[in-house]
């Protein structure tokens, strides 16, 4: 995908993408995000069952040499928990877009996804970093 | 140089505002040259006259033969002069040497994983207090009396700052801590972990009976397990055994001395599953670009380098050099040289106890086995008994009242492998010219 | 020179059955002491023979880099030589032996050493006291944060929660702060890298508490407006704190208490040359103005005269004809850091070495620590970027930004080729707010001699990155290993040796 963001999602300022379904919605992070972690090495998410706020810090991500919050992009109640990431955090790096998902909510409010950023100015986003 | 540097004088390099400059001379000590500083120390050191004595002290800082190999290595500049070891591939030596302290610790302890130290076995504890309550979200803390007071007055001072609650257990007629409270205090789920110590600071082994770790955990409350003797380690079930999943405690007594109480070395050592939330240093293995098995510090995310103020502790330099004596100790020594210290501290206390019991108006205070201290009841308060013995050049041990009232009739008396069958019959002797005395006079 | 390459088996790999050492005479068996129960059942450690276990460690140590091997310009870290009289001293056998229950009267002289570094360090440093207590910085830092929440809480300030750190702090800076259950503000730098008052005004106000500084700043630059940076937040009604890491930079020449300092700490083994031991055990006394007194750690070292009248004031004074006592009951105190009263056997070290220098001695220290600081930057400034090329004073930070943009080769590989070339890396990547960043001090114990050569190393390195960057950035290829997997160390954790099932 280049230096282009995958069309069909939905971004962050602190660089999570959310794929909407209805009114779940499944979250990670960025391959901007990824590549400047470096190897990621522990993921702490959420609980499923647990009630998110929109922008709210909600988990950790460490890498070798840095850790960072996620601040979930969307609030709601978690419905899924990629168990996967605990034995395989390489699998963010590898496919952030994919196997690197991290977690799933169900909106409490769908409107809260106007807040969040186009593919487009996800990518101005990050061409001005 | 100051060319170079493009300067007049070295003052252009130094100068400060006026407001901030020095405006008298710092009173500090006189310079000496180094034949008289150690005239100067000969005569801090005969000032300190405690050596002269014989000692039964201990709670919390044990006497222990020190084999003189420990020092030669450990003293070697390159172990000495180092800095924490950041720069992985010079430092492959002290890294192999703290993985084999963490390795020690976790087969003494029995569990899964131990950091590269800490300052001191109750710092260790405030530091495993901080775990528990990451791991339980509680703000709470359950401890037993029995555990050493100084270890329950850092904790007080740390649980100040992060405003948690401090709860005690009584304990026992025996001198164990008496858990027929436990369960109807643990059953609100408040608190964040139990806290026990074995041995405890009467000496006494106060290991969790089975069942009881059990039912703690059913209440998703984290059992902390508290060792300030770690020689008792050699002999006694280990912590993880009787339930502990967070171990803290105190390693001075493995080839550190006791330097008026310090530096001593601190470790905490846990199950897996709270690995992430470990303060301090982490030494890991892995390999370098070509295959070849190196050693290097790990999972640093979780410290304050890096975390900041999202770092579970502020811990940075450690105690890695007594660390390291601790483990030439261990390798020295071995299991055979272990288990005969444990047995000899053990027995020697147990002949202490038997034949100070002998004496009329002395009895053992608790009935619980011990390891190497005992609280032996006096007749009359401790104080003036222990001023008695130390006319006789006998440090009897350490006074109970100063931390339990209800106990000041007691001291606090500790036999190791150092202690002989001479100085334990010297302090009987002692003891019935002390009540000899004192009968006389009535 | 480069570092052995052997392996060296885990001492749990080399034990065996029949190899124990006879250090104790045979005691009974532990079956016949106590019941059964308490036991444990097995103890799986190796006996290994005197003579295996001097070689494990001696060959351990040869591949442990110290200052005792070469020159270790570690930034912030202080790294000078530590002389040997220091631990003879702590190794006399009185004071290593003497326990801390020990009664008052028979640890006299331990006391009287405690006491007169305390006296000295205060007059110094310009602060009203220290405690010895803390058993390192990040501890005193802790306790002094402490004292500033109980200080407030007495005061009926509890509401003052904020601590405000320059965003070029040390890592335990806000990390302290956390665990007191303060917030952190971080104020940005100005452009010269110093702390602006008028940006602090801004930030000053009914909630600070602390504000947490260090003079000469992490970039190794002096903050000439620090009084009037301690005067803003005296009038918001905050405590001025000093992280004492870069103290070795002003002894002799200003103290932290004039600058308007309430609260500092020292790190003894850095400034006053406690051996870092691979990463202690160190020593943080912390010191505090009169107000703050009474929350100081316990137990405090009193001293009385002749007559039986506490000594409280003044500098360092001969202890001779002194006494001393430990004081436990101070009703307002923060209570007890840890265990024992203190790191005493580096106490002994730290007062052997003031003794060595006298006030004459330690303000040279500092001056030599600065000119050789300077010295470095002036001779390297034309092949790396040097981001504040001003007078420094004993460190100063220099950045591979330009080089790394030229040809690849970062902070981390100029590093690992000092590595190579048998010298001790720079701190890198810190303070944070300056890209590949090399914070350089190289003390005042190093020779022009050491420094020529440094400086002639690293002007090396730098012309290998723009003529053959590939071999830097292969770099180290000396040393007993190479770069290391982090990666896998983290992924898979492997933190102990196990026994075999």
């Amino acid at each position: 995908m280049a230096n282009g963001v995958p069309a069909g999602l939905l971004y962050s300022k602190e660089h999570e993408w959310v794929k909407l379904d209805g009114d779940v919605a499944t979250v990670g992070i960025t391959d901007y995000a990824q590549s400047s972690l470096g190897d990621i090495v522990y993921v702490e998410l959420p609980r499923a069952g647990a009630t998110l706020t929109q922008f709210g810090s909600i988990g950790v991500i460490e890498s070798v040499k840095a850790v960072s919050d996620i601040f979930t992009p969307v609030g709601g109640e978690v419905s899924e928990v990629n168990g996967g990431l605990e034995a395989d955090p390489a699998a963010v790096n590898r496919d952030p877009y994919g196997e690197g998902w991290f977690y799933k909510v169900k909106l409490n409010d769908v409107s809260q996804t106007n807040e969040l950023l186009t593919p487009e100015q996800y990518e101005h986003l990050i061409a001005g970093a | 140089m100051l060319r170079t540097i493009g300067v007049d004088a070295l003052d252009d390099l130094v100068r400060v505002p006026d407001a901030i400059a020095l405006r008298a001379p710092v009173e500090v000590t006189p310079r000496l040259s180094e034949v008289e500083i150690a005239e100067r120390f000969r005569g801090f050191a005969e000032r300190t006259t405690a050596g002269g004595y014989t000692s039964f002290l201990g709670a919390g800082a044990y006497r222990h033969y020190i084999p003189p190999v420990v020092g030669a290595i450990a003293m070697r500049g390159e172990f000495l002069t180092s800095y924490t070891p950041y720069q992985a591939e010079v430092s492959q030596g002290y890294l192999q040497a703290i993985y084999e302290w963490q390795s020690y610790i976790a087969l003494l302890t029995g569990l899964d994983v131990a950091n590269a130290s800490v300052y001191d076995g109750a710092t260790a504890l405030a530091e495993a207090a901080i775990m528990a309550v990451n791991a339980t979200g509680r703000k709470a803390m359950l401890i037993s009396r029995a555990v050493h007071p100084n270890y329950r007055a850092v904790l007080r001072t740390y649980a100040e700052g992060l405003e948690l609650t401090v709860d005690e257990l009584p304990y026992g007629a025996d001198g164990r801590t008496d858990l027929r409270s436990l369960d109807a205090a643990l059953a609100d789920q408040r608190y964040a972990a139990l806290v026990v110590q074995s041995p405890n600071v009467f000496g006494a082994i106060d290991a969790l009976p089975p069942g009881a770790a059990a039912r703690i955990k059913a209440t998703k409350t984290v059992v902390i397990g508290v060792v300030a003797e770690a020689m008792s380690l050699a002999a006694l079930e280990a912590p993880a055994a009787w339930g502990a999943e967070i171990c803290a405690g105190e390693a001075q007594s493995f080839g550190n001395a006791i330097a008026y109480g310090g530096p001593h070395v601190g470790f905490i050592a846990a199950t897996t599953e709270h690995l992430r939330r470990i303060p301090g240093r982490l030494v890991g293995r892995s390999v370098d670009t070509e295959g070849r098995m190196a050693y290097v510090l790990t999972l640093q995310a979780r410290e304050q380098h890096i975390r900041r103020e999202k770092a579970t502790s502020n811990i940075c330099t450690n105690q890695a050099h007594c660390a390291l004596c601790a483990t030439v100790y261990l390798a020295a020594l071995g299991k055979t040289g272990l288990r005969t210290c444990a047995a000899l501290n053990v027995a020697r206390t147990n002949e202490l106890k038997t034949k100070v019991a002998r004496l009329d108006g002395f009895s053992v205070r608790f009935a619980a086995p011990t390891f190497n201290e005992a609280a032996i009841r006096v007749p009359g308060p401790a104080a003036g008994v222990l001023a008695a013995l130390e006319r006789e050049r006998i440090l009897g041990g350490v006074a109970l009242g100063r931390w339990y009232p209800e106990l000041d009739d007691c001291i606090l008396m500790t036999a190791t492998e150092l202690t002989s069958s001479a100085d334990v019959d010297r302090l009987v002797r002692a003891l019935s010219e002390i009540t000899a005395r004192a009968a006389a006079r009535v | 020179m480069p570092l052995p390459a052997f392996d060296t088996p885990l001492i749990f790999e080399t034990g065996q059955e029949g190899r124990a050492n006879r250090y104790l005479p045979d005691g009974p068996a532990l079956e016949t002491l106590l019941p059964r129960e308490a036991l444990r059942d097995d103890l799986p450690l190796p006996d290994n023979s005197e003579l295996d276990v001097v070689r494990h460690f001696t060959r351990l140590s040869q591949k442990t880099f110290g200052i005792d091997t070469a020159f270790y310009p570690l930034g912030s870290c202080t790294m000078k030589y530590n002389p040997r009289i220091n631990d003879a001293m702590a190794n006399l056998p009185a004071l290593r032996d003497v326990h801390p229950f020990a009664p008052d009267h028979a640890a006299q002289g331990a006391l009287a050493v405690m006491w007169e570094l305390e006296r000295a360090l205060s007059s110094l440093f310009g602060m009203a006291a220290f405690s010895l207590n803390p058993a390192a910085g990040a501890h005193a830092e802790l306790a002094a944060l402490l004292i500033a929440k109980a200080y407030f809480k007495a005061k009926g300030e509890p509401q003052r929660n904020v601590v405000i750190v320059p965003d070029t702090a040390h890592g335990t800076n806000p990390a302290s702060a956390a665990m007191v259950g303060f917030k952190v503000l971080s104020l940005k730098s100005d452009a010269h890298g110093r702390v602006d008052p008028d940006e602090m005004r801004k930030a000053a106000g009914p909630e600070t508490a602390v504000c947490m500084m260090t003079n000469p700043n992490t970039l190794g630059l002096f903050e000439p407006r620090i009084h009037e940076v301690s005067d803003v937040v005296h009038a918001a009604g905050g405590l001025m704190y000093y992280d004492g890491a870069n103290a070795n930079a002003l002894m002799g020449n200003t103290r932290p208490g004039d600058m308007g300092f309430d609260l500092m700490h020292l790190n003894l083994h850095k400034t006053f040359t406690i051996p870092h031991g691979g990463g202690g055990a160190g020593a943080g006394p912390v010191g505090v103005a009169h107000h703050l007194i009474p929350y100081l750690p316990t137990p405090v070292v009193r001293a009385f005269d002749a007559e039986g009248t506490a000594v409280d004031a003044g500098g360092w004074r001969d202890s001779t004809e002194l006494t001393f006592a430990l004081e436990f009951d101070r009703p307002q105190t923060i209570g007890p850091m840890r265990s024992f009263w203190s790191n005493f056997a580096h106490m002994v070290r730290a007062l052997a070495y003031t003794y060595a220098n006298g006030a004459d001695g330690l303000t040279t220290v500092s001056q030599l620590a600065v000119l050789n600081a300077n010295y470095i930057r002036a001779s390297i400034r034309d092949v790396v970027d040097v981001p504040y090329d001003e007078i420094n004073r004993h460190e100063f930070v220099a950045s591979a930004q330009s080089l790394k943009r030229e040809t690849g080769v970062r902070a981390l590989d100029i590093a690992k080729a000092l590595l190579d070339r048998g010298y001790h890396a720079p701190t890198v990547y810190f303070p944070l707010i300056v890209p590949e960043c090399m914070m350089i001090e190289p003390t005042e114990t190093e020779s022009k001699e050491t420094l020529d050569q440094f400086i002639a190393a690293l002007r090396e390195i730098v012309a290998t990155a723009k003529s053959d960057p590939a071999q830097i950035l292969a770099a180290p290829v000396n040393t007993a290993v190479g770069r290391i997997d982090e990666t896998r160390a983290a992924r898979q954790p492997d933190l102990r040796w196990r026994p075999a099932p």
